[in-house]
């Protein structure tokens, strides 16, 4: 068999990328066959998997899901798509975050900032010199769309606080903490512990400075609970967010929201 | 009084409050989650939520920086 983009057909000895192109993908003008750039004279083998593109155009959703899934772990895609993550805090975090999620095609995420992209952001978070003064759920949620306008995205222009948090993120499976504000962090906790019981929560403490990349660590405080940073390197006067250390932990995060979607560590 | 933090023993006057505990720990109650005896304490009781002999404290720290 060989597989041409969503499409799976049987292999012929002696067939040709071209003969895919013309029954698949006419318009295709770039061919990729295990990974490598071919000339679409180049000779096919049983078990080959061919991507064709046309340069320039967008894929469509079936054609999305199958180029994500070649490059997945068996059976990710299919549970993700089904889910929705929140996103409390848009920026060297949260933005962060939401690429990693967005890449993989998670179905929806709920993206909540009240603020405006300034020039100092730009050190870590994931925004564009051409964005400056836009809102951050705006200016991200071009972002995202660029990158898999698959993804559902519900964008809300508030100030979080503990008690508007369960209600604004009632219906997501995974909530990802990604404040600046300490204070905000606590109450965050406190509200998915007392009042969202059923849904995952990946926090964060501890993303500052030049501390060596080892020191950031998840750590799982209740079931469906965790944080990821090493608790102590608070941002302030000497000690600076920057992409790298702020990055590590970010996909700590990720990587750890995407764990509880998929049924894994759920127990301590 | 002895109490448990964090699984490990502290003496605190008796008749301490939460808050008195962070205070004595150095902390700012406002980055902190507290449980108590397995029961998430409100923000609100920090203040009056009073600790007796053995009571069981997780106290949770958050820094800022995101």
């Amino acid at each position: 068999m060989i597989r041409i983009n969503e499409k799976t057909i049987p292999f012929q000895e002696g067939m040709r990328v071209a003969d895919c192109i013309a029954s698949v993908k006419p318009e295709a003008d770039i061919c990729i066959v295990n990974g490598f750039p071919v000339p679409s004279g180049t000779v096919l083998h049983d078990g080959d998997v061919c991507c064709l593109i046309t340069r320039g155009e967008t894929p469509t959703a079936v054609e999305m899901e199958a180029l994500l899934v070649a490059r997945h772990t068996p059976g990710v895609h299919e549970k993700i798509k089904k889910s929705t993550v929140g996103i409390m805090g848009l920026g060297g975090l949260g933005s962060q975050v939401a690429i990693a999620l967005v890449r993989i095609g998670i179905g929806r995420l709920v993206l909540v900032d009240y603020d405006l992209v300034e020039p100092s952001n730009l050190n870590r978070q994931q925004y564009f010199i051409d964005q400056i003064g836009m809102p951050k759920i705006a200016a991200l949620a071009a972002n995202l769309g660029r990158m898999n306008p698959y993804v559902e995205l519900e964008t809300v222009d508030c100030r979080l606080s503990e008690e508007n948090i369960p209600q604004v993120f009632g219906e997501v499976d995974v909530l990802c903490e990604c404040f600046d504000d300490p204070a905000m962090k606590a109450a965050a906790l406190r509200a998915a512990l007392t009042r969202m019981p059923d849904t995952g929560y990946v926090g964060s403490s501890g993303v500052a400075g030049l501390g060596d990349n080892n020191g950031i660590v998840t750590r799982q405080l209740f079931p469906r609970v965790f944080v990821v940073g090493d608790g102590e390197s608070a941002a302030g006067p000497g000690q600076g967010l920057m992409a790298p250390r702020v990055g590590i932990a970010a996909h700590h995060q990720a990587n750890q929201v995407l764990r509880l979607l998929l049924g894994k560590d759920y127990n301590i | 009084m002895k109490i448990i933090v964090n699984g490990k023993e502290k003496e605190l006057s008796p008749a301490s409050t939460l808050i008195a505990l962070v205070k004595v720990l150095e902390l700012d109650p406002e980055t902190i989650v507290a449980e108590h005896n397995g029961r998430i304490v409100p923000r609100e009781e920090y203040d009056s939520l009073a600790l007796v002999e053995n009571d069981t404290l997780e106290l949770i720290r958050f820094v800022g920086g995101g």
